[in-house]
């Protein structure tokens, strides 16, 4: 039997719309979250937060915390002296065996700072206030540099024109490589112009990226029919994860070893992350977690609280140590996804062709600045000219959010282009599909998709120039948005055994975040075997398993289901091989079917999968499969999407109210392994989209720089009545599935913060320029009255 | 209330916790006249009806949940949902706002759902509590509820999904072929991260069809 996945007359289970096999588990109460462990002897940790947004710390006194009956452990994070970037942040961790001491414990710690200056906006254009950034620069802009992931051609063209103002060491040299600069940056800072006592440019929270172009903007917009320009943003949101972030550990102080269980995104990686912050070898520390109450990008680490947990466990004499955040923590500092905001200009051809891009963009992730965005999305505009600057902000860090960087990507570009087709009264169907080329190798997917979306929404039947000219407050309009992704299957490894008595397990160090990962692992390994998904043991979810890698970027699909396929074809290769002469054929004469081996030309030579096995006498089968595996091809992952949606929405002018009346994702992944929980990614993608178009916003108070809405009351996600009808249809079949497996967790929540506020454009006759698009936003723009 | 304040420990303008908690909210408005010396509940007048005080301290209380007697000291201020989840390892019922928000905590009280994080544990006795546990019958068995939610592949990463299903059946209770409106009104108090109101929506109303 070959590696390939099964032509779709040969797929028994693969592509069914088939019920999560975890579901009863999660319907009844019985899945067991990190968040729900109880083991006997377990104590509460709890994190005093410094409430400024920056800040040093002056003084701490915990002696009242550890005298308070009760309280096993307390342990100072961060030291007088320190720095505190963003409030939130950890100062003192406790232990105590109730959560009700441990609030009180917390509660009597007394740390004194000095408050700082600090800086919550992120909105304001930072035109005018960006010093040139001539040098020379300290050893602190150039870890600025490095912490903003500024581009190494720009870095060492910085240091060659402005030079340094220190000379660095060998030792200073190698920590920087170390930490992210290329031998090339590396190779510039050692023989860079050293100007000795000259003053480091004034430390600025605006850091401009280098200009970048394409072509020849000038010339296309000076031949340009029509230039359309307008400003356009995305908020500051956060995860919002229903189990907040955190973990259980227990360190024995005797033997060194660390049972830990987190709530992550990333099984096998923990132990590696922990391993020196806590001082003990990764082979020490076990890791295992069955579920995860939400992760989106934001579980990836350990993260302090779960470190300073298994560090407290050991101060505790070993005791389990159980540190959760509590929700405003979780939406403070547990994770956020950077704002976008942009001045776009955009050069158009009467018939629709787009011929030029300039583009003013800037936007926070917390203290780090905030990274340049892939604009203009999807279109590669021949002429572009693009200027980002990073703002950094005394907030809580970024961190990846579905689909990183690629929401505000679209809400900038695909609201940028919908006003350019305004502009030029082109219906954005049309202006999309003239310019569909320049979306490059998924062009031919986009115009297919394009057409089944206007089927599915009868866009062209609807759709009418900017501005409902129908009497009445309330104005409906049609807008859409496209998006790619990678996707590519990441590393993974599968081991699989088959027992004399048939049983089957399967063990994969990954995990499900809720994505049907489990579902999938089991419908790959019953279509290959021919065995029913019930008979099959899967385990996952420890770092005893092997490694696979962290569920981001839409990856795991395309790598546990290559690496299970790969296994359980090996093993049933082996068995092949055991029964082949009882059936009088040779081992590559056979398939599996059914619970069933039989000779393929003659299915009635026969034996069923019991008695098969019962042929391997003593001994089980083991095999092995990994994902890459290039010895052994073809590839089966693959990478790159194309998604459309369109979302049909009703305006109430008067209160400033959206409301979606029905939204249409059509989506390609290549090959589909479990299409019922496929549609469920994508129904959550558009739920999730809309929560972000309409009300979710991370608000920052400028007087106390904390955050003012850090609760679910006030930072508002979408609830049940706030969704329309869904309309979701998968891309399969010729064209599609022999693409082998892509990713499809992050694609679809890309378009519908562009697509919502196309469609309100659409509606009201004006855009509201940022999203999300809440009712004061509609009637400021309405005021406004600018088309 | 003057009386609680002064027992509690100072509070510190440099101290996170520096506000009055949700926790001590309970602990201050569930005592608002006065906190006698004694262990285990006693009875004060408040504009002429009587009220029980219990604590400082643990203090016994008896839940019935799920048809049993449980039995626990528990301090006053504990929550029902933290007395289910941390003393019985009834884990059913998630701990996500805390405060009243979010509807993951969701149980039936007198067969009326409440949201567990904002009822004091002492208050919650002398009433019939039923969490998602007693909805799966012994052998594994689910509630055609459960089975609609399974079916319908109404949860993703679950954490929301028992408090929506235990909302689910005090709706299909009150409403059991509920219309559109009933659904969206009586499931308002509760939310879903990953998005699964689309599975939830035919999971409550395609019941009524089966």
């Amino acid at each position: 039997m070959e590696f390939n996945w099964p032509d779709a007359q040969n797929r028994s289970v693969i592509g069914k719309r088939l019920s999560r096999v975890d579901g009863p588990e999660k319907v009844s109460g019985r899945a067991k979250y990190t968040y729900d462990q109880n083991p006997k002897g377990l104590l509460y940790g709890i994190m005093v937060r410094c409430p400024y947004p920056h800040a040093k710390i002056s003084a701490i006194d915990t002696s009242a915390a550890e005298k308070m009956p009760g309280v096993k452990a307390v342990k100072v994070i961060q030291k007088v002296g320190s720095e505190i970037h963003w409030a939130g942040d950890e100062v003192v961790g406790i232990a105590a065996v109730s959560e009700g001491v441990a609030e009180d414990a917390a509660r009597v710690v007394k740390i004194d700072y000095e408050q700082l200056p600090f800086m919550v906006d992120d909105v304001t254009e930072p035109h005018g206030q960006i010093a040139a950034d001539t040098g020379p620069y300290d050893e602190d802009a150039i870890w600025d540099m490095l912490d903003n992931q500024v581009p190494a051609n720009q870095m060492i063209e910085r240091i060659k024109s402005g030079g340094l103002t220190f000379k660095p060491t060998e030792a200073n040299l190698k920590e920087f490589g170390a930490n992210g600069a290329s031998p090339a940056v590396v190779d510039a800072l050692g023989k860079a112009e050293v100007k000795q006592g000259a003053a480091p440019q004034v430390k600025s929270p605006y850091k401009r990226a280098a200009l970048q172009t394409q072509g020849d903007p000038d010339a296309a917009f000076k031949e340009a029919e029509a230039v359309s320009e307008g400003y356009y943003g995305a908020s500051v949101i956060t995860h919002c994860c229903l189990e907040t972030h955190g973990g259980m550990a227990a360190w024995n102080p005797t033997t060194n070893l660390v049972e830990a269980q987190i709530s992550t995104q990333n099984t096998s990686g923990m132990a590696g992350q922990m391993a020196e912050p806590l001082g003990v070898p990764a082979s020490n520390i076990h890791h295992q977690m069955q579920y995860i109450g939400g992760g989106f990008g934001s579980k990836f680490s350990p993260d302090r609280w779960s470190i300073v947990a298994a560090q407290l466990s050991k101060m505790a004499g070993g005791a389990p140590v159980k540190m959760f955040l509590d929700r405003r923590a979780e939406l403070e500092v547990a994770g956020a996804r950077p704002s976008a905001f942009a001045k776009i200009k955009i050069g158009v051809k009467k018939d629709g062709t787009v011929t030029a891009w300039d583009s003013s963009s800037w936007g926070t992730g917390g203290p780090g600045g905030g990274g340049a965005y892939p604009i203009p999305y999807v279109f590669d505009i021949p002429n572009q000219r693009k200027q980002h600057t990073a703002v950094a902000t005394n907030t809580g860090p970024a961190r990846a959010w579905r689909a990183p960087s690629h929401p505000q990507a679209a809400a900038l570009s695909m609201c940028a282009m919908e006003d350019a087709a305004a502009k030029i009264g082109m219906d954005p169907y049309d202006f999309f599909l003239k310019n569909i080329e320049l979306t490059g190798p998924r062009a031919k997917s986009y115009a297919e998709e394009l057409k089944i979306a206007d089927e599915l929404m009868g866009w062209k039947k609807n759709w009418h120039q900017r501005g409902d000219k129908t009497s009445g407050p309330v104005k409906r309009g049609l807008g859409l948005s496209i998006h790619t992704w990678g996707g590519r299957g990441h590393a993974s490894n599968c081991d699989v055994t088959i027992q004399p008595d048939g049983s089957v397990e399967i063990k994969i160090g990954t995990q499900d975040l809720g994505t049907g990962t489990r579902t999938a692992i089991l419908m790959v390994a019953s279509d290959t075997l021919g065995v029913p998904m019930q008979n099959i043991r899967l385990l996952i979810g420890d770092s005893k398993y092997p490694v696979s890698g962290g569920s981001g970027g839409s990856t795991t699909i395309g790598g546990v289901s290559s690496s299970s396929r790969r296994a359980t074809v090996t093993a049933l290769n082996m068995l092949f091989a055991k029964v082949a002469p009882a059936l009088n054929a040779k081992p590559e004469e056979l398939s599996a079917k059914d619970g069933k081996i039989f000779v393929t030309a003659a299915p009635d030579r026969a034996m069923t999968w019991k008695q098969a096995c019962a042929k391997l006498g003593g001994m089980p089968i083991t095999a092995q499969g990994k994902n890459p595996d290039r010895e052994h091809p073809p590839d089966l992952t693959n990478s790159g999407v194309a998604g459309v949606q369109m979302a049909d929405v009703s305006v109430d002018t008067e209160t400033g109210i959206v409301r979606v009346n029905k939204m249409v994702a059509v989506q390609d992944c290549g090959l589909i392994i479990s299409m019922k929980t496929a549609e469920s990614q994508v129904l959550g993608a558009l739920i999730m989209g809309i929560s972000y178009a309409l009300y979710e916003e991370k608000h920052m108070d400028p007087v106390s720089g904390r955050m003012l809405n850090p609760n679910m009351q006030f930072y508002r996600l979408a609830g049940l009545a706030d969704i329309p009808e869904l309309v979701v249809r998968m891309m399969t079949g010729p064209g599609y599935d022999e693409r082998g497996v892509i990713g499809l967790g992050e694609p679809p929540v890309v378009s519908p913060g562009a697509a919502i506020s196309n469609a309100v454009a659409n509606a009201i006759g004006v855009r509201v320029p940022e999203i999300p698009l809440t009712p004061d936003r509609v009637i400021a723009a309405l005021q406004k009255g600018v088309a | 209330m003057k009386k609680h304040d002064e027992e509690r420990p100072p509070l510190s303008a440099e101290n996170e916790s520096g506000g009055v908690s949700r926790r001590d909210f309970l602990k201050i408005s569930s005592v608002a006249v006065t906190v006698p010396m004694v262990v285990g509940p006693s009875v004060v007048k408040v504009a002429g009806a009587e009220v029980p005080v219990y604590g400082p301290g643990p203090v016994p209380v008896s839940l019935n949940v799920n048809g049993k007697m449980l039995k626990a000291q528990l301090e006053p201020r504990v929550t029902l949902l933290d007395a289910l989840r941390d003393q019985f390892d009834l884990t059913g019922a998630k701990r996500v706002c805390d405060r009243a928000e979010c509807g993951s905590c969701t149980v039936l009280m007198d067969g009326k759902p409440v949201y567990a994080c904002s009822v004091l544990a002492v208050d919650a006795q002398n009433h019939k509590i039923e969490t998602v546990e007693s909805m799966t019958a012994p052998a594994g068995k689910l509630h055609p509820i459960q089975q609609a939610f399974v079916d319908n592949d109404a949860q993703q990463c679950g954490f929301c999904t028992p408090g929506f299903v235990v909302a689910s059946k005090a709706l299909l209770d009150k409403h059991p072929n509920p219309t559109p409106e009933q659904i969206h009104k009586e499931l308002a108090g509760n939310f879903c991260r990953c998005g699964t109101y689309a599975g939830i929506r035919a999971a409550v109303s395609g019941r009524k069809e089966a």
